[in-house]
């Protein structure tokens, strides 16, 4: 292992952050902390993940979309960002594509996610 | 005036903060770095320390070379650089130094080589605009245009900006931040990136245009200090950066 991916890999460790296991087309709620004034809360932002960026390392990121007052909103979180409180995968989505970008295009039934029913953790990673 | 150090960059990654920011850093490591001869005014006319970083074959050292490193009683540096320090910052010949020569939050000023481009067009080496997609431009879209005026003074002036080899040249990069320095292995974090390639070395001083902050060890952050300081009773130890 060189240098930097020692180095990640022991930022990881001590960031100390519990990632579920999801991907694209998965709906996602993130706890993400928001400092008003001194005082720090936890928003909630639930949608669905169009895409997952930069692997699951300490580079990845992930897009979640949800459509707000009718209109869409994206917001790009990094994976390991010290702003998120937790991830929690709300439902597992049947898609056929790595990133979904051709949802910004649709509304409404066409922009429906199958659910997956037969949703098995890969070996090793949590649930 | 003290010491800067020669340093090998390994990449860059990112840091995440407690509060919530992510921090673009360049990871650069100190690999055996000694100092390898003094410069002082006496003998030389000015003072300086020669630094030695990194290992090199012994076989592929020129005698000359091996002489030199013998002097000193140090092994076979990679690459060598002076700096000019204060006399009373001179540092003893063998001595090593550390990477809490920076404080974090410090500023510091990083020369490297940077990566070469090769033969680069105007556009690409001086930012020029190019010329028009359409509008009767023929094959020259990414041509510098003209390059003077007419029979007065009837020739291109002298450091006209051309086409023309691009990078592979002694850059350097002020004002970056000390995030963090790792003494054990060696590594210290800059905000930012720094010039050259991965593998490469570059040289990193104090910033000259910003104030030294309180509490930088002089003339150097020395392994040596350190391990005396380690011995001395632990009461001792806060002191440690004054000594060093």
């Amino acid at each position: 292992m060189d240098l930097i991916a020692q180095l990640e890999a022991e930022q990881i460790a001590a960031l100390g952050k519990d990632i579920p296991d999801f991907k694209a087309g998965d709906t996602v709620r993130v706890g993400y902390k928001v400092t008003e004034g001194t005082r720090t809360r936890v928003q909630n932002y639930e949608g669905v993940c169009i895409s997952r960026k930069n692997g699951d390392g300490i580079d990845g990121s992930f897009t979640v979309r949800k459509i707000s007052f009718g209109e869409g909103v994206e917001r790009v979180f990094p994976l390991y960002s010290t702003n998120i409180d937790s991830i929690t995968v709300v439902r597992r989505g049947k898609v056929r594509r790595a990133k979904l970008y051709y949802l910004r295009s649709r509304r409404g039934k066409s922009a429906r996610i199958a659910e997956v029913t037969n949703y098995k953790p890969k070996s090793g990673a949590r649930a | 005036m003290r010491s800067g150090i020669i340093a090998k960059k390994v990449g860059m990654t990112r840091l995440f903060m407690e509060d919530g920011k992510q921090i673009p850093v360049t990871v650069l490591q100190l690999d055996g770095l000694q100092v390898v001869a003094q410069r002082t005014a006496e003998k030389d006319g000015y003072s300086a320390v020669q630094l030695g970083a990194g290992a090199s074959k012994v076989k592929r050292v020129s005698k000359a070379m091996r002489g030199h490193f013998a002097a000193a009683k140090v092994e076979p540096k990679r690459k060598l650089a002076e700096f000019r320090v204060s006399e009373d910052n001179l540092i003893g010949v063998g001595e090593e130094i550390s990477a809490e020569h920076y404080l974090s939050g410090q500023k510091v000023d990083v020369t490297g080589t940077s990566i070469g481009k090769g033969f680069a067009g105007a556009m690409k080496r001086h930012n020029f605009g190019g010329l028009r997609a359409s509008h009767g431009v023929s094959i020259s879209h990414r041509s510098h245009g003209s390059t003077g005026q007419c029979q007065d003074p009837g020739k291109v002036f002298k450091g006209k900006k051309m086409a023309g080899h691009m990078g592979a040249a002694r850059v350097t990069t002020q004002n970056l931040e000390v995030v963090r320095t790792d003494a054990e292995r060696g590594l210290v974090f800059i905000k930012g990136a720094v010039p050259g390639s991965k593998g490469g070395w570059v040289t990193v001083k104090d910033a000259v245009k910003k104030k030294l902050p309180d509490g930088v060890p002089f003339p150097a952050a020395l392994k040596s200090a350190a391990a005396a300081a380690a011995e001395a009773p632990a009461e001792e130890a806060p002191a440690e950066g004054g000594e060093a």
